[in-house]
């Protein structure tokens, strides 16, 4: 068969969401891959640009809508910095604890998405009926089940529920253990192994070079993360170890996200049991002062930055996003070049995709 | 009473009738055109005749009794994959959801049937016929009982076994052909790797399947059961029974071998321009050359029919071969799907020699006389 | 195919278990003016990052510095802004080795907005630029795919320019 041109996507099972993926094939082996995004575009810098400073929060959540918590926290936290203002110390026990379940749930949901792909449907439904557990708890605090708005620029927007101690703790014991139930079905499986290891592997080099981040380039041998490193809230009272592997490939990327799942409950314990009483939110001036501002976080994606300009009025002048995937995508090229058509399911499904942030 | 005599009774019937208006059309018809209707009746109830469209008729009862156990089999597939899954599977309509399948075949009946414009038409046309004629075709060869399958005044076919295998080779042909016609990126490689899979697993399979012809020497479904009366062919056979199981499940395409139709990848493979009735008849085609696959396996390596008398014969092997059939669902709910190059290794460099060996064990047994 | 044995093995891992450093930055940050002299301007040492600005024509040679000579090795983030007067194009650097951020700020004039492209340092640049490119039509010189990335190849306008307005109801 002669070399040609395969488009998988806009529309396709695969990329789980409007990209296109154009791989170069010659019969099976890959040789070229060009990856073309912007289907989901929405403008939303542009969006950002023509809204007050409270109108863009719930914008924001509509960035990703499998961490939504995580990128609306961001953009509170940048503003934040803009102008200048301490959120109260229980408003940030309570963000680290949201943005750790979202974390738990955006992985669980990444891992459906990852069990499908590789066509073990019974890891797609397991990991769709674990991840209610976690979308069952931000419930609980915001009232919402998928775009939350959970956290305003000076704190969150409400206090814990009662009882919702109790019921996270338990919720979140309750997981663990089934998270070694889905360690079960892939660790232990020999085919599972066969499309995961030794695939899409991306060296460490590479990974640093390309600016990838987050769960892949911790499973490319990076002990970073933004969380530890460069620690944002109240992260830095936490005690939790940075996940890496040394594989740098599918399986690696598998292996740290579970085990970040893990580390995600402990931190949430933590965050139950240091969080001190207090008020949850302060208040916060409409206007931001003029100068330039940056938030950083790990997103369950990778590294989410937010680089906001004020001009003294109630619009930020300049909002601009960096969405983890939007760098990571554009490696893809490393990633999949000499491996076969079927693989690319399984190397694009293990950077867990999310259209809405790549896209913005 | 067997199928024999219970389809001549029928097909007595059916020719009764038709010859009562044939004669009367001769009868009221004066000349020599009456004449000739008198003698068609006569060619119609002539023995030679009616031999022929007793056999016919006894494919049909076949057939419709297979399909149904088809429907049974999709009805329990989705039952137990929801348990295995948790949750609750089709529960609606009909006693336990039995009656889904046919919602959900009126509702492909509702869909518009859509003919890509660069498909070659004829091809595009002929090969879900040639795949879905051949899988039913199948069920024909496959006798439920001792005295339910087809027969020729009560003798069996000869050469059923291979009879099968051969028409079950010839849907790969079928595919690459639809692939191809379709005239689509995914349905070409979709079908190329149907090709590659089945051409590659035929000969193990066969190979495991000429060891159980060697026990039992004959070629004949009805021999071949009738000789495992006293012991199974999976427990001298256990290589070979293993190896069938892998090999069909690759020829019936199920997960894990199912990457002709990878969803992921290939979005459905080479179905994947085919919509309306037309996908709705490949998915139950799918579930027909499965049931043959579990027929034959019960057939060819767990006995039959032959079970103790407390329930009649056929049962004996509708529970065999469903028994199979759930040892392939819980397959699918718990393994992912593996990649095409490791299929054939797999093929080639593992389940072949198994089969040869296992063949070489079966010609050692049958040269000891153990059998 | 590449190997797992293509990896360079001697280092099993990049260990960043510092956070920042002190005086991290003030240290960079006096290094910096020591080997770039009147190149850059206007530093400023923050916690954990340090701010800078600098000219187009020394923009290679500082970024080069800073990936070469001291660590610099993520490029994190790259923003285009459109001001009144000028663009200007934004670089947030990341060190994974002492975890120090570095601000670089570019004018571009609005007659002329041309840069020269990073992508050769990093190649994570590629499509940052490219989305700079789209949304502000800066022009990156020496870029290996100099396409729009989100919008449509034959779109006119550049959407984030602030002559570009929003129909707002």
């Amino acid at each position: 068969m002669a070399e040609m041109w395969i488009n998988m996507g806009p529309q396709h099972p695969m990329t789980h969401g409007l990209w296109n993926l154009r791989v170069k094939v010659d019969g099976e082996v890959i040789v070229d891959a060009m990856p073309e995004i912007g289907y989901l575009h929405r403008g939303m810098e542009k969006i950002f640009e023509n809204k007050n400073y409270t109108q863009i929060g719930p914008i924001t959540d509509r960035l990703c809508y499998g961490s939504s918590i995580t990128w609306n926290h961001l953009y509170c936290m940048t503003v934040e910095n803009l102008i200048g203002v301490e959120v109260p110390e229980r408003a940030k026990y309570i963000r680290v604890m949201a943005i750790e379940i979202q974390r738990i749930a955006s992985h669980m949901m990444w891992l459906a998405a990852y069990a499908a792909d590789i066509g073990l449907l019974a890891g797609f439904v397991l990991a769709m009926r674990d991840r209610e557990i976690m979308v069952d708890l931000l419930q609980m605090l915001s009232g919402s089940r998928l775009t939350y708005n959970y956290s305003r620029i000076g704190g969150v927007a409400a206090d814990l529920p009662p009882e919702f101690e109790r019921d996270c703790l338990r919720a979140i014991d309750f997981f663990e253990k089934r998270i070694e139930e889905h360690e079960t079905l892939y660790r232990d499986s020999k085919i599972f192994l066969m499309r995961s290891e030794g695939l899409g592997i991306l060296s460490r080099e590479d990974a640093i070079n390309l600016g990838v981040t987050g769960p892949t380039l911790r499973a490319s041998n990076v002990k970073y993360d933004v969380r530890k490193h460069n620690s944002y809230e109240v992260y830095d009272e936490m005690d939790f170890e940075v996940q890496c592997h040394s594989d740098c490939d599918v399986y690696g990327r598998y292996v740290v996200r579970m085990n970040e799942m893990r580390e995600s409950c402990n931190i949430v314990r933590q965050a139950l049991k240091k969080m001190p009483k207090g008020p949850v939110r302060v208040k916060t001036p409409m206007y931001a002062p003029e100068g330039d501002a940056i938030g950083r976080v790990e997103d369950p994606r990778g590294e989410g930055i937010m680089y906001v300009i004020g001009d003294g009025t109630d619009k930020p002048y300049r909002l601009k996003v960096r969405s983890p995937l939007f760098v990571t995508l554009s490696a893809a090229k490393k990633m999949l070049v000499g491996y076969k058509v079927a693989d690319v399911v399984s190397i694009m499904g293990s950077i867990d995709v999310c259209m809405g942030e790549t896209d913005k | 009473m067997d199928l024999w005599s219970v389809s001549y009774d029928l097909t007595n019937l059916l020719v009764d009738i038709v010859n009562f208006f044939i004669y009367g059309l001769g009868w009221l018809i004066p000349g020599s055109i009456g004449e000739a209707f008198d003698s068609l009746g006569d060619w119609l109830a002539s023995p030679g005749v009616m031999r022929i469209f007793t056999i016919l008729m006894e494919i049909i009862l076949l057939i419709v009794v297979a399909l149904l156990n088809v429907v049974t089999l999709i009805w329990i597939e989705r039952k137990l994959l929801a348990r295995f899954w948790d949750f609750r599977g089709p529960f609606y309509v009909g006693p336990l959801g039995y009656f889904q399948n046919f919602a959900d075949g009126l509702k492909f009946f509702l869909k518009q049937i859509i003919t890509p414009i660069k498909a070659d038409k004829f091809s595009y046309f002929i090969a879900p016929v040639i795949f879905i004629g051949s899988s039913i075709l199948i069920l024909g060869t496959i006798p439920i009982g001792p005295e339910f399958g087809i027969t020729d005044e009560g003798t069996p076919v000869p050469g059923s076994v291979i009879l099968a295998f051969a028409i079950f080779a010839v849907a790969p042909f079928s595919i690459l052909v639809a692939g191809w016609a379709e005239n689509n990126k995914f349905t070409l490689i979709g079908g190329m790797r149907s090709a590659a899979q089945m051409m590659s697993y035929e000969i193990p399979l066969l190979l495991s399947v000429a060891s159980v012809i060697v026990l039992a020497g004959s070629f004949s479904f009805v021999d071949v059961v009738e000789a495992q009366a006293d012991m199974w062919y999976a427990v001298p056979l256990f290589i070979g029974f293993l190896v069938f199981l892998v090999c069909i499940v690759a020829e019936v395409e199920r997960i894990p071998f199912d990457l002709p139709e990878a969803e992921a990848e290939l979005v459905e493979g080479w179905t994947t321009e085919y919509s309306g009735m037309r996908f709705g008849f490949f998915m139950m085609t799918e579930y027909v050359r499965g049931y043959a696959g579990c027929a034959i396996a019960a057939a060819l390596f767990l006995g039959g029919w032959n079970g103790p008398a407390i329930i009649p014969d056929e049962f004996w092997f509708l529970i065999k071969a469903y028994m199979v059939f759930v040892i392939f669902v819980w397959i699918r709910a718990s393994l992912p799907r593996i990649r095409t190059d490791q299929i054939l290794d797999l093929g080639w460099k593992r389940l072949l020699p198994l089969a040869m060996l296992n063949l070489v064990i079966a010609v050692v047994l049958k040269t000891l006389g153990v059998f | 195919m590449q190997g797992k044995s293509d990896l360079r093995g001697e280092e099993t891992e990049v260990t960043v278990t510092r956070r920042v450093v002190a005086g991290i930055e003030s240290r960079i940050g006096r290094e910096l003016s020591a080997k770039m002299g009147g190149d850059i301007s206007d530093l400023k040492i923050g916690r954990g990052m340090v701010r800078l600005r600098t000219e187009r024509p020394s923009l290679l040679k500082l970024c080069r510095l800073l990936r070469d000579a001291m660590e610099f090795d993520h490029l994190s983030l790259l923003s285009a802004v459109d001001w009144d007067d000028r663009f200007e194009v934004v670089y947030h650097i990341f060190s994974y080795t002492n975890c120090c951020t570095m601000e670089v700020k570019v004018s571009v004039p609005k007659d002329d907005p041309r840069i020269d492209s990073v992508t050769p340092l990093w190649e994570g640049a590629n499509w940052h630029e490219r989305e700079a490119y789209d949304m502000m039509g800066i022009v990156f010189t020496n870029h290996p795919d100099p396409r729009r990335i989100l919008l449509p190849q034959e779109y006119e306008y550049f959407p984030l320019r602030k002559d570009f307005k929003m129909d707002l109801e």
